[in-house]
């Protein structure tokens, strides 16, 4: 029990942690440091019970359900191998946090740094002990998106900004590709469990994807650790600051891909497609890298390049896949954690004592700085793989298994040829290292007197030096429980015997060492005058950059390609648009239905009713009037298609649908109004608009009305099919059984919206309030149309009264226009309000049982508010009612999620509803669900986000006649200053 | 009966798609209401007309749902009556705010210049 909560610990620790680092302030690095090596050896200390468990090929587990039914689950766990993981991530961690204390400088924002490090580090150990595979990817990503976010760390610098994003791409896209193999790879193996994979093996490998299993997944895995031809990201990755390129980019993040490969090779590995992609991968990055290395001029580029040739190296041992291979494979992850990890602080050093990183201006600096130049010198011999250093050890196994037999093709005959002459190359630059930056004459153009670090940004690179040394000497005392509990984890039972010590006899492996040592040295001093003067790449491979040609690649998937078949399909024009949107959906449809049997109608004349027909026959009349008329009649066309609404809510009455033919009309009112008002702000069309009787206009018309007519006669078809075949048994069954029963209402169309399916009625009245909100928002800066400005000829008979008289001279003011003009509706709309009040608040109670409901309700109260606005004008109601849309729609939607969140307390999911009946005196019997409560939220929302629209739109025409008056003056500064602070005041009292 | 809803549905849409093709914001506008009229009955239609069985359940005892209209596409098509309002009121802002910027109503911002 106690390891399995340690295993949450590791796993939720430094996300935690990161949350506190960003919320520390800016200078707070002292702070930072102790919170972030805080978590580090917390989580050293939280693997240290867990070693026993898992040193004999035990597993830790630990699962959480999150949605069983789709087989995930948050479960985490830990064996050997992904312990050895862990002991690097929080280790070589701890080391980092403390070297980056004293590499950032003071100006350096320190929370976002440590923040973003401890959520990498926790996103690193999610996808370590991930256990199951989809969680596993995503950790994955997160290990991506930190990394992304922390080469971007100095983001006012550009080349950090270019190489961020290139490495979010590659390995982001690498990414989905992985997640595609394990979605199809847990298809495959029946189980997304990893246990269950990982012993799927057989299954796996004879299933038909395995193809495509296999490259997905070597996409996912080669992206991650740089291999060819992905490997260019990581150079460019090398502008982040430096203890980010030790951690993540040299240690931690780019052996993911390695990790899994080790991981899965069970799985997937022991094929000759395997051995031949992996390998041969592998192969290919392990002597690109070490030949590019040795050309780089950068300190940071030719560790950079490095690092790709010793992931090649690990990968090139995955591949191989024997028992041997995988041991020199786990061996090799941590030694090269250790030895490069240090190799990139001392690099820091020298950037940050010199100022520069450029071997062809450093020299000599073992005189300045002897004690680094010490370390530096050791952990570049492991990278060379001297004896005596942790490098040599792997690397003869290496060696050994790359001159072994695995299946006698050219590849597997090359391969001991290969690995010397890479490591020919790795010896020569490990030697260039060496010899250019600490050897030869003090440097003395250096931008920095260089001196020794301060202590305590040298003591990490000591501990890991070390190690190095310690490993070197007594590998099987030093570090074989662990290793052995690693190989376990990943072989189980065909573990091999592998032996730890530092002399194995006079074998090829030593001979291929000692034929690298000497080669290498002799090409370093044959080469070393030449390297400085090329162009960071021998020969031909200076000029063939992946980093051009990926550019090349963005460049044309993010603008030419997207430029040509916009030039092919696209149009600025919205009616092309459509047109095309319209056929695609005819297409899609017609496709779909295509021969389809069920839509053969049964009986042809079910039932007929003379009425009916005829209600429709005017229903249909309005439809096609509204479509003929809109263009020249804009007025006639509304009230048509008022009728359409119209006989659409009959429609709904007729046919046993009470709750929508009340709403159908209320809303229909609401509509009317709203596009009375807008079309206020249109412009007159009674003229011929030039050009619409002549030939092209016609021929659009002509087509446009073909396709329409065969959408229509298509959604006729298909409604006269469906209606005409019985329904048969039907999810709305349950709903009518269960509506009293388990909803305690009787109307089952109001007791689905507020309590079977009332978390999709929230997110209903959600959208309905943010839609209020941006029509009220585009309506802040609206300008209405030059000639839209004037008064309406019905408005202009009488004399204006001065819009901007002053409040309490109002109610004493001369008759304005409204008294006249409309005195007796103005003065029946008056008195309806309490009516119109009475009849929604009577709509919305009687909800849960009759028609009506938060819908209908609110639609209704905001009529009756409406009509205030009609009956006289804007000033007048707002001086007597105060309407704060705005917080109604706020009210209702914290009406409705409380109502919603309340079922919590009771210990139910979100938006359980409960009811039943109260007595209340005089009125009887009460439903007193807590959905209507729910409907109060829905009722409120609804009244808010109505009332906002059209009280919006309404206000315009203060806007204009503001306009006006300010046209008519002349227009001076002071005047129209005075103008922008009433338009906001106007706002603020029509908002908030 | 179905026939003749059938019918009604065709020309609402019908007459929804034509005018949402042309060119003027008034006829879009007046179309999208129509076609949501449609669309509307069309997804009621969906849970087969019956006449005088408002899903209005009795107060417990056993409960024969072929008595009663199905509920399902009713409370479907409820919130979109509301919604398509919404969008209706979204689109009518966005086209006078269109209009004021560019001095036409016409789709596309600026009259054909053909």
């Amino acid at each position: 029990m106690l390891g399995q909560n340690l295993l949450l610990l590791l796993a939720v620790l430094p996300f935690l942690g990161a949350i506190l680092a960003v919320t520390m302030p800016v200078g707070a690095r002292n702070a930072e440091v102790l919170l972030a090596g805080g978590v580090m050896v917390a989580g050293l200390l939280g693997l240290a019970p867990l070693a026993g468990e898992v040193a004999d090929g035990g597993v830790v587990a630990r699962s959480i359900e999150w949605a069983p039914s789709l087989g995930l689950d948050m479960t985490l766990r830990l064996d050997g191998f992904s312990w050895l993981m862990l002991l690097l991530v929080y280790g070589i961690g701890l080391m980092v946090v403390i070297y980056a204390r004293y590499y950032l400088s003071p100006d350096d924002p320190v929370p976002r740094f440590y923040g973003f490090l401890l959520a990498f580090a926790g996103a690193m150990a999610g996808m370590l002990m991930a256990g199951n595979i989809i969680l596993m990817v995503v950790f994955w990503e997160l290990t991506s998106l930190f990394s992304f976010l922390l080469i971007g760390y100095w983001h006012q610098n550009g080349a950090a900004r270019e190489g961020a994003r290139t490495a979010l791409i590659v390995t982001g896209a690498g990414g989905l590709c992985l997640l595609m193999a394990m979605v199809l790879l847990g298809h495959a193996a029946g189980s997304y469990h990893l246990d269950d994979v990982l012993r799927a093996g057989d299954r796996v490998r004879a299933h038909p994807w395995y193809g495509w299993i296999l490259g997905l997944f070597l996409i996912g895995a080669f992206t991650k650790s740089a291999q060819f031809p992905f490997h260019f990201w990581l150079p460019n990755a090398m502008a982040a600051p430096t203890p980010v390129s030790a951690y993540l980019h040299s240690a931690t993040m780019v052996k993911a891909g390695v990790f899994l490969l080790v991981r899965f090779s069970p799985v997937l590995g022991g094929t000759s497609a395997w051995f031949w992609v992996v390998a041969g991968t592998g192969m290919a990055t392990l002597l690109l890298g070490a030949v590019i290395a040795t050309w780089r001029n950068d300190l940071k580029g030719l560790l950079a390049y490095s690092t790709i040739s010793h992931l090649g190296l690990i990968t090139a041992l995955a591949g191989m896949g024997s028992g041997g291979a995988i041991v020199a494979a786990i061996f090799h992850i941590m030694n090269h954690a250790v030895f490069k990890a240090s190799l990139f602080m001392a690099a820091g050093i020298i950037d940050h004592e010199t100022g520069t990183r450029d071997m062809r201006r450093l020299s000599g600096l073992r005189h300045s700085m002897p004690r680094t130049a010490a370390l530096a010198i050791v952990a570049a011999a492991a990278m060379a793989g001297v004896p005596l250093l942790n490098g040599f050890l792997s690397k003869e196994m290496f060696f050994a298994e790359a001159a072994d037999w695995h299946n006698g093709t050219w590849l597997d005959n090359a391969l001991p040829y290969i690995a010397t002459l890479a490591s020919v190359f790795s010896v020569a630059y490990s030697l260039r290292f060496i010899v250019s930056v600490f050897f030869g004459p003090p440097a003395t153009d250096l931008p920095k007197e260089p001196h020794e670090p301060p202590t305590w940004m040298r003591r990490p690179v000591e501990l890991l030096v070390a190690i190095v040394l310690l490993v070197g000497l007594w590998p099987a005392a030093m570090i074989g429980t662990v290793l052995h509990g690693g190989v376990l984890a990943v072989l189980g039972e065909s573990t091999p015997y592998y032996s730890l010590a530092l002399w194995h006899g006079f074998n090829v492996a030593l001979m291929m060492s000692l034929t690298a040592l000497v080669l290498g040295t002799a090409v370093y001093f044959v080469m070393a005058p030449r390297l400085s003067r090329a162009n960071e790449a021998p020969g031909i491979l200076s000029r063939i950059r992946g980093q051009q040609i990926f550019d090349r690649l963005m460049l044309a998937v993010t603008r030419r390609w997207p430029a040509q078949l916009y030039r092919i399909l696209g149009s600025p024009r919205l009616q092309v648009q459509l047109r095309l949107i319209v056929l695609l959906s005819l297409g899609a449809t017609a496709a779909t239905l295509w021969g389809f049997a069920g839509l053969v109608p049964r009986e042809w004349l079910q039932s007929f009713d003379a009425t009916f027909a005829l209600l429709w026959m005017a229903g249909i009349a309005c439809a096609i009037g509204a479509a003929v008329q809109a263009k020249y009649h804009r007025f006639a066309a509304l009230a048509l298609l008022g009728g359409a609404g119209l006989v659409t809510a009959m429609t709904f009455a007729w046919l046993s649908a009470p709750d929508l033919a009340v709403t159908q009309i209320l809303v229909e009112i609401m509509t009317t109004v709203l596009l009375l008002l807008g079309l206020r702000w249109l412009p007159k069309r009674l003229q011929e608009i030039p050009g619409d009787a002549r030939l092209p206009a016609r021929r659009r018309r002509a087509i446009d009305l073909v396709i329409a007519s065969i959408c229509g006669a298509g959604v006729a078809a298909i409604a006269f099919a469906v209606m005409t075949v019985p329904p048969g048994p039907t999810i709305g069954d349950w709903f009518r059984r269960n509506a009293y029963a388990e909803g305690g209402g009787t109307n089952a169309v109001n007791v689905i919206l507020v309590d079977f399916r009332a978390f999709d009625t929230l997110g209903e009245i959600t959208v309905l309030g943010i839609v209020a909100l941006t029509c009220y928002a585009l309506l802040r800066r609206f300008r209405p149309a030059p000639e839209s400005v004037a008064l309406p000829s019905q408005q202009t008979f009488n004399e204006l009264p001065p819009l901007n008289c002053p409040r309490e001279r109002e109610a004493e003011r001369e008759p304005t226009r409204h008294d006249l003009m409309m005195l007796i509706p103005s003065v029946i709309m008056q008195w309806m309000f309490p009516l119109t009040v009475a009849l929604a608040m009577y709509l919305f109670l009687r909800g849960h049982d009759l028609p009506g409901g938060g819908f209908a309700g609110g639609v209704g109260f905001a009529i009756g508010l409406l009509l205030q606005y009609l009956a006289t004008d804007v000033r007048f109601v707002e001086s007597r009612i105060t309407i704060l849309p705005v917080r109604w729609i706020g009210l209702g939607l914290v009406i409705a999620v409380g109502t919603g969140m309340g079922s919590f307390l009771f210990g139910y999911p979100f938006m359980t509803a409960h009811a039943q009946y109260v007595t209340l005196p005089l009125i009887g019997q009460v439903p007193a669900a807590t959905a209507l409560i729910f409907d109060l939220g829905v009722f409120a929302t609804v009244v808010g986000a109505t009332v906002l629209i059209q009280i919006a739109i309404a206000h315009q025409s203060l806007r204009s006649a503001r306009l006006r008056a300010r046209e008519s003056a002349d227009g001076a500064d002071a005047r129209e200053e005075r103008e922008h602070r009433q338009e906001e005041q106007q706002q603020q009292q029509e908002g908030v | 009966m179905e026939l003749t809803l059938s019918l009604g549905i065709g020309v609402l849409v019908a007459s929804g798609v034509w005018l949402a093709l042309r060119p003027r914001t008034f006829q879009v506008i007046v179309g999208l209401a129509l076609l949501s009229y449609g669309v509307n009955l069309f997804i009621f239609a969906m849970g087969r007309l019956v006449t005088g069985a408002a899903p209005i359940m009795p107060k417990g005892g056993f409960v024969n749902p072929e008595r009663y209209a199905d509920p399902v596409p009713q409370a479907l098509v409820l919130t979109a009556i509301v919604i398509s309002f919404a969008t209706t009121a979204l689109f009518m802002v966005v086209i006078m705010a269109s209009r004021g910027l560019t001095g036409t109503d016409h789709v596309d911002g600026k009259e054909r210049s053909s």
